[in-house]
């Protein structure tokens, strides 16, 4: 029903490419540990590249979903650096080309959750977070992991207007940001990051709300005190620092129980939102103890 | 210039403010079920829909003060502008209830619980009775005066909606903000003191 022309691209090689990264995410699973697994693992069908390209939140392009698809390649990703620091014991400067060295890339096919109550499944390449906080050196004291988007108001046009405090802000509670699951992502079905999805490297934390996982990342500051981040800035009551997924918890403006897939064209139906976007196994133990509700 | 404006408008039919202003209703509809509308097309048409209820609803706003203040008369095509404001408007609350929320009792819990959407709603509840009134024989049955008192309706209406957009957006967007402004304006000249008439 939907886009009845289509000119052969990138979307053509999806059958080897989900054939590639089902069998990656199923070690993905196994590496999240002993008796873990990745939930309904075996029947996430990824998006079509066309979806996950053109459909996108990314305010420093614009706050039309099309925005980022139309003018992100105006963004320079190379050279690229991201400025490593605060409580590290090797703080500085590092290259892409730098960071990527030696990194094992993995596929991982995850269950990304709007805010928005929309959805999508995604097969990243990327490689964890903590293998680069590892490395780096986390010093005892830090608490919290920051992250900051870049902010080139000349390459990014969104950011003329102050739609929101730029930079883009994020953050993640150190467990958090350690966890197997979180992953620093710098593609999509085996090919780069596209400058709209975040490149050329983006955080990914499936279980919250999609702007927890920051695009174009040039700063990561380990610090002791919960970090900033944008959203929460903006609308506290609306976006908490955990933003987990939890159908529980409304968002003053909508309901959280259900989600809608995109890419189901005009009549599409909801799905049931699950809780930690389905990942529930793997890190409900983070959060044991704490209010949910509280801690939205 | 004022007077050759007039008697062109005086010339011209109504009936193609019908036929073009609702156009776009079946046009968008077909581009969402086609793929024409991008990956997500409920959204999409529930905001197009929306938002040109509104534009309409402000055209309509402009007429009396393009008469009053610029002395061009299109007070004809007024009730087309209000009644496919109407339409887009209904199409807009279709799309949210039938293809977006799915459910009439969500559709229910969120009208009580969420405030923009309460507002929206509101707006829309302002209309239905304007739109029912809008024949000929219903000016005739109510009489000028209650008719027109009736349709005062109308500004709060335009109130409700724009801020209905302003609080449904993300941030700080200008866009929702100038729509809100324009509608504040376009209602306070209303309020302006009537200027003597010149003979």
């Amino acid at each position: 029903m939907r886009r009845p022309v289509r000119h052969p691209g990138p979307e053509d090689v999806t059958p080897e490419a989900v054939y590639l990264s089902r069998r990656q995410l199923i070690a993905g699973a196994m590496a999240v540990g002993a008796g873990g697994r990745v939930a309904a693992s075996t029947e996430l069908e990824p998006n079509s590249w066309e979806d996950i390209t053109s459909y996108n939140n990314f305010y420093e392009f614009g706050t039309g979903k099309e925005d980022p698809s139309r003018f992100a390649h105006e963004m320079t990703t190379e050279p690229w650096s991201i400025e490593i620091g605060g409580m590290v014991d090797r703080p500085g400067s590092y290259g892409f080309a730098e960071i990527m060295d030696g990194m094992p890339v993995e596929e991982r096919i995850y269950r990304f959750r709007c805010v928005e109550a929309w959805s999508m499944v995604i097969p990243w390449n990327g490689f964890e977070l903590r293998r680069l906080l590892d490395r780096v050196g986390v010093q005892p004291g830090a608490k919290y992991v920051a992250f900051e988007t870049l902010y080139r108001p000349e390459e990014m046009r969104g950011t003329r207007s102050p739609v929101i405090p730029w930079p883009y802000r994020e953050g993640l509670r150190l467990d958090e940001a350690m966890h197997p699951l979180t992953i620093m992502a710098t593609g999509l079905y085996g090919k780069p990051m596209p400058n709209q999805n975040g490149a050329p490297i983006r955080l990914v934390v499936p279980w919250k709300y999609g702007f927890k996982s920051i695009k174009s990342i040039v700063r990561i500051s380990l610090v002791d005190e919960e970090p900033q981040t944008s959203w929460n800035m903006i609308a506290p009551r609306e976006y908490g620092f955990y933003s987990n997924v939890n159908p529980e918890v409304d968002h003053p403006r909508w309901s959280q129980a259900t989600e809608r897939r995109v890419g189901g064209g005009l009549f599409a139906g909801r799905e049931p939102t699950l809780m930690f976007n389905g990942y529930e196994d793997e890190v409900a133990e983070m959060y044991a103890g704490m209010d949910l509700r509280a801690n939205y | 210039m004022q007077d050759a404006i007039n008697q062109t408008l005086r010339r011209l039919p109504t009936w193609p403010v019908y036929v073009l202003g609702l156009a776009p209703i079946p046009w968008l509809f077909w581009l969402g079920a086609t793929g024409g509308l991008g990956p997500e097309p409920i959204k999409a048409l529930e905001h197009r829909y929306g938002l040109l209820g509104l534009q309409f609803l402000l055209a309509g706003l402009c007429v009396s003060p393009l008469r009053r203040f610029a002395g061009i008369n299109a007070i004809r095509f007024r009730r087309a502008l209000g009644l496919v404001a109407f339409a887009f408007i209904a199409a807009h609350l279709a799309v949210w209830a039938v293809l977006d929320v799915q459910s009439l009792s969500r559709v229910w819990a969120d009208i009580v619980k969420r405030p923009y959407i309460t507002i929206g709603m509101a707006g829309f509840a302002c209309l239905v009775p304007l739109a029912a009134t809008s024949t000929d024989r219903a000016v005739r049955w109510l009489g000028g005066p209650r008719w027109r008192r009736l349709h005062r309706l109308t500004y709060v209406a335009v109130g409700l909606g724009a801020v209905h957009y302003v609080m449904q957006a993300k941030g700080w967007q200008i866009e929702p903000l100038v729509y809100l402004a324009v509608a504040a304006g376009l209602v306070g000249l209303r309020g302006l003191p009537p200027r003597k008439r010149l003979a």
